[in-house]
């Protein structure tokens, strides 16, 4: 094979694992950002023990690794035989778990970095606290938050790479089969990696715009 | 009969005791100013009224709601108590006509078109309609505090509640902000104004509570009070500011 041949076929197929990527990311990085919502709540919430399971949720998955979070899911709860998941979904269970955690944090920070006054202007008028949080503070709270947002996000879209290791035939994945299968482990490689900047780039374009958008005044 | 009924009011926050024992009334359409050196515990005196400060002890008695009892709807009352705080505290992520039509459109379920319409009436008031669709940014203090008083009296309350309104104002601005409090005097709202401003206490003021080290030291109409202070400590925190 010349070398224009090499990227021309294995180029579809690796867009075909990109289309796995970007299809586990939307739905775990959705599933990830209302889990990190549910979770800062709890962690504000007026009560106690929420707060330590909303903590406890946190610091678990901020301490471990997200191989072993990946594998504790798949082989782990698997091996457990109550219920059974393929690949794909361990796979997006692990990524939203893994990005709501750090979401939740995002969230908690941005939510109380929004003046006190705000909350206490809202509940005079005679808005209930959930009123005030969906009206008030949560609107400006995202705002500020987008920055960091976008950042887990692309950390998130990244770690779904490590997905490949589980068998999930992801743009990871696609590359190493094609690596193995043309011996052209430098273009295939390079193109994995152009690839994956590509989609990130256009992400940060994305977000960049979505941040000018919702901009204070 | 009173529309505020304060007794034995006590707050605390942890172990420093801010309010000692509280008594006081207020009368329908009655203006109250509150004032008395800093620390005094005046403000969050006006902030148990609303219970934005949860009450330590004793009785806050709002139009014939008790607001310490267990089952009060606290959202309804203050429906009908607005408070104008000293940092304003307008939404920033929000018009000025957005600013003042959430409360009705979220609450009362007024008409978008009802709500901005009365919001605009509001803003006519207090003289900023021209600012109806600026954000709050756009705005200067004074009429970001004119703004957030239309805020207040969009819900149609009762009672409004000032806390040291005009404290954060550069001195050009305040007398726009007093006057729009004179007016909404003159029209018969009850108000509760804790402030520095002697001046609006004694021309505008029905009656004037001097407060120190969590208690009323001394109460009466404005005349009296800076004229005839009968307390050592009015005497002594009146000598100073006037």
């Amino acid at each position: 094979m010349n070398r224009v041949d090499v990227i021309t076929s294995a180029f579809p197929i690796l867009l075909e694992g990109l289309k796995v990527t970007l299809y586990i990311f939307v739905i775990a990085i959705i599933l990830g950002f209302i889990i990190g919502l549910a979770v800062a709540l709890l962690r504000l919430a007026p009560l106690k023990i929420l707060n330590w399971v909303a903590k406890i949720y946190v610091d678990a998955i901020r301490g471990t690794p997200f191989i072993v979070q990946l594998f504790f899911i798949y082989f782990g709860i698997n091996s457990l035989q109550i219920i059974s998941l393929n690949n794909t979904t361990a796979g997006i269970i692990t990524v939203a778990i893994n990005a709501g955690a750090y979401f939740s944090e995002i969230i908690r920070a941005g939510i109380q970095s929004i003046d006190k006054g705000q909350t206490e202007a809202a509940r005079s008028i005679g808005l209930t606290s959930v009123q005030s949080m969906r009206f008030v503070v949560l609107p400006q709270a995202f705002r500020r938050m987008l920055p960091t947002i976008t950042n887990q996000s692309i950390i998130s879209l990244k770690d779904t790479s490590l997905l490949s290791v589980i068998g999930i035939a992801d743009l990871t994945q696609q590359g190493q089969i094609q690596a193995s299968a043309t011996f052209e482990a430098f273009k295939i490689w390079l193109i994995v990696g152009v690839i994956y900047f590509v989609v990130i780039y256009l992400l940060t374009i994305l977000a960049n715009f979505v941040e000018r958008r919702f901009q204070l005044r | 009969m009173s529309i505020i009924t304060v007794k034995n009011l006590k707050k605390s926050f942890g172990n420093v005791e801010v309010l000692k024992d509280i008594n006081a009334e207020v009368q329908e359409k009655e203006v109250v100013c509150v004032i008395g050196p800093s620390g005094s515990g005046k403000s969050t005196f006006l902030r148990c009224l609303n219970r934005l400060e949860e009450i330590s002890g004793g009785e806050v008695i709002i139009n014939g709601h008790d607001i310490t009892a267990p089952k009060v709807d606290i959202n309804k009352v203050r429906q009908e108590v607005g408070m104008v705080f000293q940092q304003f505290n307008l939404f920033p992520h929000k018009t000025v006509l957005e600013n003042i039509t959430l409360g009705p459109i979220k609450i009362r379920a007024t008409k978008k078109a009802e709500a901005e319409k009365l919001a605009l009436e509001l803003l006519d008031k207090v003289g900023l309609r021209a600012k109806a669709n600026s954000y709050p940014g756009e705005l200067s203090g004074g009429q970001k505090q004119r703004v957030a008083i239309a805020r207040a009296l969009a819900m149609n309350p009762k009672i409004m509640l000032f806390d040291e309104p005009t404290s954060a104002l550069d001195p050009e601005m305040v007398g726009d902000v007093l006057e729009v409090m004179k007016q909404l005097a003159k029209e018969g709202m009850t108000m509760v104004v804790v402030t520095h401003e002697m001046g609006f206490a004694r021309e505008v003021g029905d009656r004037v509570i001097f407060m120190d080290g969590g208690y009323i030291v001394e109460e009466n109409e404005p005349n009296q009070l800076f004229g005839n202070p009968q307390h050592e400590r009015t005497k002594a925190f009146l000598s100073k500011v006037l």
